[in-house]
């Protein structure tokens, strides 16, 4: 097939493939479109099996490390963490919203880094409007603060992102230096974030909470423990040369075997948890990406992208990812941008994660395509609430961008 | 005389200092009415967050309570806290969702003679910014009186800081008295 030709029906099927993944009719999991695109690709040969082996056994890993995570997640839901986090923030703050928004800046912060920005979203975030409602306090500045931060402060380690994942493959970094080196990036993120989300809800952080009903929960202390335990096997394992999925894994066993015994969770939730059908989305997108980087598009991204590691560069790189990633999303935006910038070194490659991490707080629902779709769904006369949303969003993605990526260009000049 | 109808918007944070000046400053023969309006921007962006991650939401899970459900248990409460600070045999409470300062807006529009509102933020000092993005709005363009109160306890007039440029004033500040 000539190549252009091969380049305009890849590029289709992307679209095919995030457009299902968008719009997901019926509710059909993403990998409806993404695995007979891919497999579609490999029968007309667009996409070579010598290559389309390489890409699965450079992804499988960091696909098996993903599923570890989610399922570790899960389980520490399933023994209160989540709610115990809850409880501490409540009486950690006595009430007082200024308080309890730097709790939930902790807590936010801390969840997305160690556990992934998905348990920040989905596990920690109604926790936390629970908790505001309890207190009667107003919910805005907190609800907001968790969907900032899953994703900018999701820039720490690799395990924070499944853009981190992919990223820390193409890098080459050990798990503590990959960490060593995003700490100060980590810390810029989320004290920009702090100072103007502090600023802007300064109507809202008002009054004082109802804290008369509140009684401490106790802590799930084995839960909190393995946690702990996964993150120094993080750190071991990769100085071991092992993958440090083998950490999580370990971690999500532990949790499991007496979560099960004791029936706190069953065998269907654990493996519900896993997500096949994302896990084969992630794979066959991975591989349509792949098919499109081949021919001829891989060429025209390292051209445009450029390869230095001067402040220059970076700020370039990171500007790029973050456009990118608010037009198609972050995953496909990483999976492009990622092989680019590989050859270069550890700067460009993190630099495109600050990118495409940061980058989708302009949007709250991950891409402006998106953003779109969701438009397109809300009834005919009505708009969508989010006016304030994309001002804070405004607002803080500008600097949040600058401020990581020279924290990133000193960061790489003290570690690297 | 037909009776005043005083509507108080109940909002978290706030709340208790509105009841009480409704209490102190209207007759008792006065209809009136309780309004919460739930954010609808903060249940939107709470709910479509995981969106962004693509499906990975932890499929499967039924999450313990939606969104909307724990905001409208959290509005009733609040709703029958403020009635019962309130101590009227007949009130009207209101229980609505939506873009926050429209909703407060549109419920005064017929009728009514009186919206009860407290400034937001930092409260141990008189201004700046002590209206928050909503409650500017409503004092701008509510079609009635407005009453805004400081939520509890009003600071001092030397809470203001002096003026950057310019003379000083020529007296000393009077010891200021809050007329709610």
């Amino acid at each position: 097939m000539p190549s252009a030709l091969a380049e305009t029906l890849a590029v289709l099927l992307l679209i095919a493939t995030l457009g299902c993944a968008i719009v997901r009719p019926r509710g059909l999991p993403e990998a409806v479109v993404a695995v007979p695109a891919a497999a579609l690709l490999l029968v007309l040969g667009v996409l070579p099996l010598g290559q389309a082996g390489t890409e699965t056994r450079s992804l499988a890993p960091t696909i098996g490390f993903l599923a570890a995570v989610l399922v570790l997640a899960n389980l520490c839901e399933r023994y209160g963490l989540f709610e115990a986090a809850g409880s501490w923030m409540a009486t950690g703050s006595r009430g007082r919203p200024v308080s309890l928004l730097a709790l939930v800046f902790t807590a936010a912060s801390v969840v997305t880094a160690v556990l992934s920005l998905d348990a920040t979203v989905v596990l920690l975030t109604p926790v936390v409007f629970a908790t505001v409602a309890r207190l009667r306090l107003r919910a805005k500045p907190h609800v907001y603060a968790c969907t900032h931060l899953a994703n900018s402060a999701s820039l720490l380690l690799p395990v924070s992102n499944l853009t981190n994942l992919l990223a820390f493959s193409a890098s080459g970094l050990s798990f503590a230096r990959f960490g060593a080196t995003m700490a100060l990036p980590w810390l810029a993120a989320i004290g920009v974030e702090w100072l103007v989300l502090r600023r802007f809800f300064a109507g809202d952080l008002v009054g004082h909470g109802e804290t008369r009903d509140l009684r401490p929960l106790p802590v799930p202390v084995f839960a909190a423990i393995v946690v702990a335990l996964t993150l120094v096997g993080f750190f071991v394992t990769s100085a071991f040369n092992v993958s440090p999925a083998f950490a999580a894994l370990g971690g999500a066993l532990l949790l499991a075997v007496p979560a099960l015994v004791r029936r706190r969770t069953s065998i269907g939730d654990v493996a519900k948890s896993i997500d096949i059908p994302f896990l084969a989305f992630v794979l066959a997108l991975g591989l349509v990406v792949k098919a499109i980087s081949i021919h001829g598009l891989g060429s025209v991204v390292t051209h445009v992208v450029p390869g230095g590691a001067g402040l220059g560069s970076l700020l370039l790189i990171a500007v790029v990812a973050a456009v990118l990633a608010n037009v198609i999303n972050n995953l496909p935006a990483a999976l492009l941008l990622l092989p680019a910038v590989s050859g270069a070194g550890a700067g460009p490659v993190l630099a495109v994660l600050i990118g495409v991490n940061t980058g989708p707080n302009l949007t709250y629902v991950g891409s402006l395509a998106t953003l779109l779709w969701r438009r397109v769904l809300i009834r005919r006369g009505e708009e969508l609430p989010i006016g304030e949303f994309l001002r804070l969003g405004a607002l803080t993605v500008p600097p949040v961008l600058i401020a990581t990526t020279v924290a990133l260009w000193i960061s790489l000049r003290l570690v690297g | 005389m037909a009776p005043m109808h005083i509507v108080v918007w109940v909002v978290e944070g706030t709340w208790q200092g509105c009841v009480d000046a409704a209490v102190q400053n209207f007759p008792a023969d006065s209809r009136f009415t309780l309004l919460h309006v739930t954010p609808s921007d903060v249940t939107e962006a709470a709910d479509a967050a995981s969106i962004g991650l693509f499906g990975r939401g932890f499929p499967g899970r039924k999450p313990n309570r939606r969104f909307d459900d724990i905001a409208d248990d959290e509005a009733s409460s609040l709703l029958a806290a403020a009635a019962d600070r309130l101590g009227h045999p007949d009130v009207e409470m209101l229980s609505w969702r939506g873009r926050v300062e429209r909703e407060v807006v549109r419920a005064v529009a017929g009728g009514v003679d009186v919206l009860v509102v407290a400034r937001d933020g930092d409260r141990s000092r008189l201004g700046p910014r002590s209206l928050g993005h909503a409650t500017r709005f409503i004092v701008d363009h509510a079609p009635c009186a407005v009453m805004l109160v400081w939520p509890d306890e009003t600071p001092g007039i030397d809470s203001i800081p002096p003026p950057k440029h310019g003379p000083k004033p020529p007296h000393p500040p009077h010891h200021h008295h809050e007329d709610r």
